[in-house]
């Protein structure tokens, strides 16, 4: 199971503003390793933030996106005291759920 | 960030009539400028918190032949104190009989009390894709324990005032291929090694900008590297050899440049290029 | 480690029983004990042996003076020690090329134990100076070297000082904080005509 991801939910006006910080290695593909080898692909395919059941971010992600990824965004409504729940995925089929609480 | 966007502005609209080399002059501070603004958008969602996270978890959990949390590892202010404790240290500890930085002191705790050998509490100081470093994971959540205190190192004890003194030598010591100290780079107002500007480590307000900035996530990187890790890699680009993790010497020129940066308030874990 | 604590230890134990512990050490003996604790807290590295914290008398000599000027007697004798160790180009020529004079004052890697000791040794010579005006990430630690030979003439004189300078700083400048290129062994002879001409051949970018 990966290492968990740090999730900050505020609520700013109307909306929520989410800021989730994701432990990942995200390696390209390119690199290659000190004896020449090139280091497999492994990097997050895709991100999803739900909130009471609904969808509110859907991100694909590929190799561009830079190790331990920061992800920032607001939706509109969110009630304080209720969860958000973020998944990633990777080219490996590893998942990590988290969730955070809006204040 | 609004100054900071302000100067950047000035500075374009002079460069606009400027003449040759004065072109070249306004291409290069324009480019350090928007590092600058670069780095300020960094400092939102630092990566540190990770290793801060897992530093807390590490703390908190018993582990090693020991089974034993660090909860009866003194820091200085008392078994498992943690806040403010990164502020006063380097300090001499009396069980030890030596002066002691953070990372020799958790090396001691991980020994002493939680059974693991000398080799197995050293061996991977400094992390890497795929190897994870306790070390770097426990100083992240320490020192953020320390963020918004101010420096307090004491020099009270004979020891610690030997640590300073030999720190100060060290620090001035010409040697390797390139004849390079210490001073060589960071003796020495306004000065920068390419585009990155250079502390003056001997005079009181540069240490302070420097030093109260460490550890931190270093992008390039992609790890959160301690101060042990910034001495290890300074003496490598200085064409030394290998600088020994917790040797005498770290600790004497983490004396050294902690003591001078005393009163300047702690703000790290940081987050840099 | 524990060898390290002995190492410590026994050095101070040592001044404390010749000087006892009362009394203040001196500079000199600060000093001697640093050199003495800093050796033996590093490890040899790939091509970075221990060897490498042995200093010379330009390095002694410059460390006892700390980044302060030397006494006029002092810095002459460095000078000159310097300035006749210089190894002059056989055939009196001092240029080479410039465009691989660029290539080397581009290149940072060379030496450090974490480059491979057969790989590329450049003089990292933008890291202090400004050179060609085309580039514009270059650092303040040394002066700018913009305009080099423009500025001074294309004589033979000229050339023979920029050679001299890059083979080995110190022969003018006692305790300069730059490398001393030819010297230690950093560049080889062909690579320091390479700068050489990088700074005073006229068709350079630096003289355009």
């Amino acid at each position: 199971m990966a290492d968990p991801m740090r999730i900050r939910a505020t609520a700013v006006g109307d909306s929520t503003e989410v800021k989730v910080l994701m432990n990942h290695e995200m390696e390209t593909g390119q690199r290659k390793d000190a004896q020449g080898k090139t280091i497999p692909a492994w990097f997050i395919q895709s991100v999803t933030a739900t909130y009471n059941g609904k969808t509110v971010l859907s991100a694909q992600w590929g190799p561009a996106v830079s190790k331990n990824p920061f992800l920032s965004f607001k939706f509109k409504g969110g009630t304080k005291g209720e969860k958000v729940q973020i998944t990633w995925t990777d080219n490996r089929g590893d998942k990590r759920t988290d969730e955070a609480t809006i204040s | 960030m609004p100054a900071m966007i302000r100067r950047a502005a000035v500075r374009a609209a002079f460069c606009v009539g400027a003449t040759a080399i004065a072109t070249t002059a306004c291409a290069q501070t324009s480019a350090v400028d928007e590092i600058a603004k670069y780095r300020a958008a960094l400092q939102d969602g630092n990566p540190a918190e990770l290793w801060e996270a897992r530093g807390e978890d590490l703390w908190k959990t018993p582990r090693g032949p020991g089974k034993v949390s660090f909860a009866t590892c003194d820091l200085g202010l008392g078994p498992g104190v943690v806040k403010g404790a990164y502020a006063q240290l380097p300090k001499y500890f009396a069980d030890a009989d030596r002066v002691m930085d953070l990372e020799t002191r958790l090396v001691w705790c991980m020994v002493k009390q939680q059974g693991y050998s000398e080799a197995d509490a050293t061996k991977n100081p400094f992390g890497g894709p795929g190897q994870k470093s306790d070390i770097e994971a426990l100083v992240a959540y320490i020192t953020s324990e320390s963020r918004g205190v101010k420096m307090n190192v004491a020099m009270d004890h004979p020891k610690e005032k030997e640590a300073f003194a030999l720190g100060e030598k060290m620090f001035v010591y010409r040697g390797g291929t390139h004849d390079f100290a210490c001073q060589t780079c960071h003796g020495e107002d306004g000065k920068r090694i390419r585009l990155q500007d250079l502390p003056n480590l001997m005079t009181v307000a540069g240490a302070q900008k420097a030093y109260t900035t460490w550890p931190a996530y270093r992008v390039s990187q992609g790890e959160l590297r301690t101060f042990q890790w910034r001495l290890n890699d300074c003496f490598r680009q200085q064409r030394f050899p290998e600088l020994i993790f917790t040797s005498d010497a770290s600790i004497a020129l983490t004396m050294y440049l902690a003591r001078n940066a005393n009163g300047a308030v702690f703000d790290a874990p940081s987050i840099k290029r | 480690m524990r060898k390290l604590a002995g190492v410590y230890l026994g050095a101070v134990a040592a001044a404390a029983a010749v000087f006892g512990c009362a009394t203040m050490p001196t500079d000199a003996q600060t000093s001697a004990r640093a050199a003495a604790v800093l050796k033996a807290s590093f490890r040899a590295n790939g091509q970075a042996g221990l060897d490498r914290l042995d200093q010379d008398d330009t390095q002694k000599a410059c460390t006892q003076y700390a980044g302060k000027t030397p006494p006029k007697d002092v810095a002459e004798r460095i000078e000159k020690t310097n300035l006749e160790s210089i190894v002059w180009p056989g055939d009196g020529k001092y240029l080479g090329d410039w465009k691989n004079g660029e290539r080397i004052a581009q290149e940072g890697r060379g030496k450090q134990y974490s480059d491979d000791p057969k790989g590329p040794v450049g003089g990292n010579c933008y890291a202090c100076h400004q050179i060609t005006p085309q580039e514009v990430s270059y650092g303040t630690i040394g002066p700018s070297l913009y305009q080099f030979g423009k500025l001074r003439g294309y004589s033979d004189t000229m050339r023979k000082y920029a050679y001299g300078k890059i083979w080995n700083a110190d022969a003018y400048a006692a305790c300069s904080n730059m490398p001393r290129f030819g010297h230690s062994g950093i560049l080889t002879q062909q690579q320091v005509k390479d700068v050489t001409a990088l700074l005073m051949d006229p068709e350079s970018p630096v003289n355009k």
